[in-house]
């Protein structure tokens, strides 16, 4: 690892004033990608500034169907979360399966959706869920976080406060790791919400997280796994790799959405 | 370089780090607590698990300075006044370890697991919480066993005391 | 069988440290004065070296040294060598290409050493590595062995044209044909086998110390032998004389084969220790290990078995081509040779057998042993193939192996080895009734009823262990006799230190060597230690490997064990006046037959060391060495079923039941040996199931260099195993032991791929059966 310079802030604003201090510097969180990212010197911010100790950061509340979840809390809390499992288990069931239980004990929310890797699960998720994500500015949907591989509309400097949404009245994730990462080769979230039927897809897409509205369309006049056989996912849009070819990944973004359905109910 | 505070398996300890020190390297170069190992740079094999605040996290992948004023178990400080804890136990009476290496993150994580899940654990879910430990010796059969075993153990003696 | 004798199921003595966290590896190790060393490696997988830079990396803060193969080479230290002389068949010697523990004009794979630099940190000694500049002239790179064997491949070393290293046979080539023309039926199948990280979880490190004032180095490191690391580095290496050099391997965390060969690095720290005059360490990191620890495998064959009308064979034959890698290492070539077609014949009664095999340099990690070591390929080959002929002949795999089973021994096969004893149809019987392989049908029918395709695989394998005659590998071209020595110590308060050549770094020798001495000396094994692994105290060893420890390291231990009694007998027979022959050794008791009379073991002791009272003329002391050489290689085998569910619409495969039956002798702790199997049927699974490595073809970057791309074996992969023994022992050694350290992993993978080709219907499946394989497979057709 590089040289670096750790800074623990206490609140949101102090975070904020250490990130515009410094030209190089990188909010660290639970730190289980960007450490092991500095561990391998592929990243080597001069500061790195812990936002896991701020209080207002942290916590998760659910009022009626509103869920917020603030960006500090880990996986395992999410996991663990007895008041998200009243209204969206699918969220609890998909945090419990991020990494490993160390992994979950330190990783957060806030972390693994502003890191916006394209195989993570949170994205998914949040795109599914039609989340709102909260930064120290402003409020951005998930339709329009997440921009790209590792990229998302936050700007220089902002910083992820928390996210929200509404509870899905039905939902389900169902993903199939690779079998050397364990990260998702193909990740589905179904969610019938409010604003009608959203199907997210994370680990298989080229461009990264994105939604299937050929499935949402269906899905919409038949929630039922079947209702998806007739949909061929188009493998020129699918990453491919040693572990997954384009046309392999494009048959499990299919096999997963309607197991997601399934599970769904 | 910063000055670190821990409390390590019940001792208050300090000293001076870079910032960009590990845990582990902490752990190993500072304070010469050796029995916590490195076995990959991905974070992933899991060789380095300890406690910090009574959750188990990969020293690897924590700045020393990351946690600074908290609690670490370590390994070391498992086995109090010379009795082994119920874990450590059962994996030598079930061959859960061969070369050794990985087996202090084993123990640290085995130990979380029961925290977590108590009495109740099973095979599958031993096996599908192990998913953060890599072990090339034992093919995990003894481990598992090993784990199921100080499970209802410590199971058994918590009933014992209610 | 005692509580503690052999037999019994003793939990381990060395545990404890383990488990507390003690255990002492080499990274563990501090020295006064030491510093820490990185080496610099070719980014490259082929090129030459124009130019190197050090002059700003030099003055960095914290550098102490960079030095270069340049400098090695003004010191005289030596090139690495290959232990095994193979011939090819037309006479010649083999091929073989300079490897400089430190290149100096080319490198020929991503990874190969050229600078080490050391500093006073590792974080100051990486910051420089990155600092040196190094003009590479890149030249066209080559990974696999067929492309390295055509005409205009890239030229890797001087000496091998069209990278050919040998072109070997064994067999009877002309009466093969005549078999194979003549047959009713012949099973041809083109198989690979694929290359493998080792993977042990103790990346390899060493710590190297020259003391100036006794021009004395110690070497600590990360080996499974390391006297024969002392006797290669100064015999060959010139690093110093043996008594100049001592090497100590502490607690090693795994070897699998990859701690046996002595590196580049163990020689350039020690060296480097005396150009910078500090204590030099030096750790793997994990992609370094995936880079530069020796690799397995890596053949691409093609088998064919000829049948009679009534199903005997009446020939095998094998076409192999073994990619050995950039250099050769240290028992690369025996591997694909001695270790590999000498195990053709398998279990069966065949009178023709012939294989031809071709090693060949490629631009990526040198290949050698790896956990089997030229077993686990012949097996795959033999067991795929059997298993494919049953299929295409119509008749049960098992009833078709048990046809041509070996049942009278000694059986000399065309293929060198002479299987001294075994009862392969007990373990076929033992694991189809484990397995109930007689119900799969039933099985098959309910998992359809759930969408699952099921598929059962049997193997039944023969390897040779207890390695090895020195005579007989002597004779094919081994540099060394593969014997191992033992010294029993008993102190004067009857407490006893087994000293042995034998190293453990997982498999529990010091159990198991002290149940062998408990239950010889009727002593409790809480009052033996079993002292091995450094080059000071331990006489001379060759080490752990082969599956070798039991069946040669603790025959040794049995031979100084018998001289100790000899000696204790006299003592005693002299302390109660009685006759020698008349004394038995028994709970701690020196006892004169028939009678009440005895003198306790403690007091024996005593007596050799205080002397007053000790035979005209014997020497005081006890204390009793031994050199054990086998008469033969041990012959473990087994049979070994898996039965699989295949997920059609993923290709995930989950091994729903993993039985193991192996015969390997008598057995010391059974416990320790069913975690042996364990472990190695879980790296045959990772083989047949997870692991792969794999090289970019044009650019030889070593693709899977991590465990974000290498899968390994984790817990959910695997199912928990039945295994169980039958025991014929080993007529080759007096304990009768055959071995168990590498079965699992040499019979599991054909049993995996051949329950999952029978799950999927189709036979074009190659390891490692992916979910992505699988599903290409059945998708395929």
């Amino acid at each position: 690892m590089y040289e670096t310079n750790y800074h623990r802030a206490s609140s949101v604003s102090e975070a904020a004033s250490l990130l515009a201090g410094s030209d190089e510097a990188k909010l660290l969180a639970g730190g289980q990608t960007l450490i092991p990212t500095m561990k391998q010197r592929l990243a080597a911010p001069s500061d790195v500034v812990d936002i896991r100790h701020i209080a207002e950061l942290k916590g998760i509340s659910v009022s009626g169907s509103k869920v917020t979840i603030g960006a500090a809390t880990s996986h395992a809390e999410v996991a663990q979360s007895a008041d998200i499992a009243n209204v969206c288990p699918a969220l609890c069931g998909l945090a419990a399966h991020i990494g490993d239980p160390h992994v979950r004990h330190m990783g957060t929310i806030g972390g693994s959706i502003a890191n916006n890797d394209p195989a993570a699960d949170y994205p998914a998720a949040m795109v599914a869920l039609d989340a709102t994500i909260h930064t120290n500015n402003r409020t951005i949907s998930a339709s329009d976080f997440f921009v790209g591989l590792f990229e998302t509309a936050l700007d220089e400097g902002e910083i992820v406060t928390a996210v929200s949404f509404d509870a899905p009245s039905k939902a389900a994730y169902q993903k199939f790791p690779n079998p050397a990462s364990r990260y998702a080769m193909a990740g589905v979230f179904v969610a019938q919400g409010n604003g009608g039927i959203r199907v997210g897809v994370t680990g298989a897409g080229s461009e990264g997280v994105f939604r299937s509205s050929e499935m949402e369309e269906a899905l919409a006049s038949d929630f039922s796994p079947a209702a998806l056989d007739a949909i061929a996912v188009d493998p020129a849009g699918m990453l491919a790799d040693i572990h997954g070819s384009a046309v392999y990944r494009a048959n499990l973004v299919k096999v997963m959405a309607r197991r997601a359905v399934a599970a769904a109910g | 370089m910063t000055s670190i505070s821990l409390n390590v398996n019940g001792r208050q300890v300090s000293g001076e780090a870079e910032d960009r020190t590990l845990l582990v390297e902490f752990l190993r170069t500072n304070l010469g607590m050796t029995g916590t190992h490195v076995g990959c740079d991905t974070s992933q094999c899991g060789a380095c698990v300890v406690h910090v605040d009574g959750q188990a996290v990969k020293s690897c992948t924590m700045l020393a300075v990351q946690a600074n004023g908290s609690d670490v178990t370590t390994i070391e400080g498992l086995a109090s006044n010379g009795t082994l804890h119920p874990v450590q136990k059962a994996f030598h009476e079930n061959h859960g370890l061969q070369c050794g290496f990985c087996t202090p993150g084993m123990i640290m994580a085995a130990t979380d697991m029961i925290r977590r899940h108590g009495s109740a654990l099973d095979e599958k879910t031993v096996r599908q919480e192990l998913e953060g430990n890599i072990c090339r010796c034992t093919g995990y059969h003894n481990i598992v066993k090993s784990i199921l075993a100080a499970a209802a153990e410590m199971g058994d003696a918590q009933q014992a005391a209610e | 069988m005692g509580v503690e004798g052999i037999g019994a199921r003793v939990a381990r003595k060395e545990d404890k440290r383990f488990i507390t966290g003690k255990g002492r590896y080499t990274d563990d190790m501090v020295v006064p004065g030491m510093k820490h060393a990185v080496f610099v490696r070719s980014p490259h997988a082929h090129a030459k070296i124009k130019s190197i830079d050090t002059s700003s990396a030099s003055a960095m803060p914290g550098v102490i040294g960079i030095l270069d193969g340049k400098q090695l080479t003004e010191d005289g230290i030596g090139s690495l060598i290959c232990g095994w002389a193979v011939h090819s068949k037309d006479g010649s010697p083999m091929n073989m290409g300079v490897w400089r523990p430190l290149a100096e004009d080319t490198v020929r794979y991503v990874g190969d050493a050229v600078l080490i630099v050391v500093a006073d940190t590792g974080d100051q000694a990486r910051a420089a590595a990155e600092a040196v500049v190094i003009d590479y002239e890149e030249l066209p790179a080559v990974t696999t062995a067929l492309a390295a064997m055509k005409d205009g491949a890239p030229q890797i070393h001087p000496e091998a044209d069209h990278n050919l290293i040998f072109d070997w046979e064994i067999g009877n080539g002309a009466d093969v044909d005549a078999a194979i023309a003549n047959a009713a039926h012949v099973t041809n199948l083109d198989v690979d086998n694929n290359r493998l990280v080792p993977n042990a979880m103790e990346p390899r490190a060493t710590l190297g110390v020259y003391d100036d004032s006794e021009e004395h180095y110690t070497c600590w490191t990360t080996s499974q032998n390391p006297h024969v690391a002392r006797l290669v580095m100064s015999a060959f290496y010139n690093v110093a004389p043996e008594n100049k050099l001592r090497v100590i391997a502490p607690d090693v965390g795994g070897g699998f084969g990859s701690k046996i060969y002595i590196y580049p690095e163990e020689i350039v720290c020690l060296w480097a220790s005396k150009r910078t005059g500090v204590p030099v360490k030096w750790t793997a990191d994990r992609t370094e290990a995936f880079l530069t620890d020796a690799h397995g495998r890596d053949h691409v064959s093609n088998i064919k078995i000829a049948f009679d009308a009534d199903n005997r064979i009446t020939a095998l034959k094998v076409d192999t081509i073994a990619n050995l890698g950039a250099y050769m290492s240290l028992f690369s070539s025996s591997v694909p040779t001695y270790l590999y077609a000498t195990l053709l014949s398998g279990q069966y009664n065949i009178a023709n057998v012939h294989a031809n095999v071709r090693t060949v340099y490629t631009n990526t990690t040198p290949v050698d042993a790896y956990r089997g070591a030229g077993r686990p390929e012949a097996s795959y080959l033999v067991e795929r193939a059997m298993e494919t002929a049953a299929r295409e002949l119509g008749v049960s795999p098992a009833e078709l192996r048990r046809k041509n089973f070996i049942t009278q021994f000694p059986h000399q096969t065309p293929v060198i080895m002479n299987y001294d004893g075994g009862d392969f149809g007990a373990s076929l019987d033992a694991a189809t009734k484990a397995a109930d392989y007689d119900g799969f049908p039933a099985r098959k029918a309910e998992a359809a009823g759930r969408g699952k395709l099921r598929g059962i695989g049997m193997s039944c394998y023969i390897e040779a262990c207890g390695i090895a005659p020195s005579k007989a590998v002597g004779s094919l071209g081994a540099g060394v006799g593969l014997w191992e020595s033992a010294e029993v110590r008993v102190n004067a308060v009857g407490t006893v230190e087994v000293l042995t050549g034998s190293h453990s770094h997982g498999q529990g020798h010091e159990t198991t060597f002290a149940q062998l001495v408990a239950e010889r000396l009727g002593v409790g094994m809480d009052t033996v230690s079993i002292v091995h692994g450094d080059t000071d105290k331990v006489q001379m060893g060759m080490g752990t490997y082969g599956s070798r420890s039991g069946a040669v390291g603790m025959s040794a231990v049995s031979v100084a064990l018998d001289r100790v009694e000899a000696k204790a007998k006299k003592v005693a027979a002299h302390l109660l006046e009685a006759d020698e022959s008349d004394i038995i050794i028994e709970n701690g008791e020196l006892k004169v037959a028939g009678t009440d009379k005895s003198v306790p073991w403690f007091q024996m002791a005593l007596a050799c060391y205080t002397a007053h009272n000790l035979p005209d003329g014997m020497e005081p002391g006890l204390k009793e060495s031994a050199f054990f050489d086998p008469t033969n290689f041990s012959f473990p085998a087994g049979c070994y079923i898996c039965e699989v569910e295949v997920d059609p619409e993923t290709g995930k495969t989950e091994i729903i039941q993993f039985v193991a039956a192996d015969d390997f002798g008598n057995i010391i702790n059974p416990m320790i040996v069913e975690g042996q199997v364990h472990g190695g049927v879980a790296q045959g699974i990772g083989q047949a199931m997870l692991e792969s490595c794999i090289y970019d073809p044009d650019t030889g970057q070593l693709l899977t260099a991590s465990y974000m791309d290498y899968a390994m074996p984790r817990a959910d992969d695997l199912p928990s195993f039945d295994v169980s023994t039958t025991v014929t022992p080993s007529p080759s050694n007096p304990l009768g032991i055959k071995g168990c350290g590498e079965a699992g992993a040499i019979g599991s993978p054909p049993a995996v791929i051949n329950a999952i080709t029978d799950a999927i219907g189709s036979n074009k499946l190659e390891m490692p059966a992916s979910p992505q394989a699988v599903w290409a497979a059945l998708n395929a057709k």
